[in-house]
């Protein structure tokens, strides 16, 4: 017979608060509304307690919960107007659609050399151009190349399709690329 | 036959991105090798394309090396916060 879960909300904190904020960091990225979410999920746990039928872990359950809110954070910073308000690189329309935009063709870059990359100045340049990034961008980006997450995880954990996950990695990627030429590359 | 491997730029670069995730497919990396020929601008940006993702692939294993604890603070604020909500 399946072993049944039990929930022990004295021992949540202890037991979970750590590896749940780290959970929530690495997709918001951002210390404050990790905590916020980390205690709106517990809060929804103890609401919730009836519902737990202990076929899943006492860990699992609350992360499936922390996944929901997370979701709802992404929904709401997705609804606002103007949040992913971006620089076109290529035309949207006319006979040069699709083509770069000149003014935002890729430049050279005089020292992209392996040897920078593992300078500690060239990692706070790349965090402050991801932290530029409208929060979704910055989000999905962070889940697909940072976290290393499958795209089908992310997709189903946003609640968005893989056309529309491909297109915000281009477009932050796009973005990141414009601010490390300005910043990095070419400063 | 030929029209449909035509892509634009913003297309190209599209599947590009896709490309350094391991991930287009191989129509799409076809249309992706035509366009290179044609077009020197998107050659440049699929060369610095490799150079960012090494960086990027830096960047993830240093951030996956740091990990984040609660401070004694908010481990006891949480746990008053629940206290109340218990009651």
């Amino acid at each position: 017979m399946e072993e049944k879960h039990a929930l022990t909300p004295n021992q949540w904190i202890d037991n979970y608060a750590d590896y749940l904020y780290n959970f929530t960091i690495s997709r918001v990225n951002n210390s404050d509304l990790a905590k916020d979410l980390l205690q709106e999920t517990f809060l929804a746990g103890l609401k919730s307690a009836k519902n737990f039928q202990g076929k899943a872990t006492e860990r699992t359950w609350l992360v499936s919960i922390l996944k929901r809110k997370i979701i709802d954070h992404y929904r709401k910073i997705n609804s606002k107007k103007g949040q992913a308000e971006v620089r076109i690189d290529f035309y949207d329309d006319g006979e040069n659609k699709g083509s770069w935009i000149e003014e935002r063709v890729p430049q050279n870059w005089d020292n992209a050399s392996e040897k920078q990359i593992e300078r500690e100045e060239l990692r706070n340049q790349l965090g402050a151009c991801i932290d530029k990034l409208p929060e979704k961008y910055a989000m999905v980006f962070r889940m697909k190349t940072v976290q290393e997450f499958e795209t089908e995880e992310i997709c189903k954990e946003l609640g968005i399709t893989s056309s529309n996950l491909w297109v915000m990695i281009h477009r932050a990627r796009i973005q990141l690329r414009k601010c490390m030429e300005d910043n990095w590359f070419n400063n | 036959m030929f029209r449909n491997l035509k892509i634009t730029c913003d297309q190209a670069t599209t599947i590009c991105d896709k490309n350094q995730y391991s991930e287009a497919s191989i129509k799409d990396k076809i249309r992706l090798y035509i366009h290179l020929i044609l077009c020197r601008i998107c050659v440049k940006y699929t060369k610095q394309n490799t150079t960012l993702s090494n960086l990027y692939k830096g960047h993830a294993q240093y951030c996956k090396d740091v990990k984040h604890c609660l401070s004694a603070k908010d481990r006891e604020d949480l746990k008053a916060s629940l206290e109340k909500n218990k009651e």
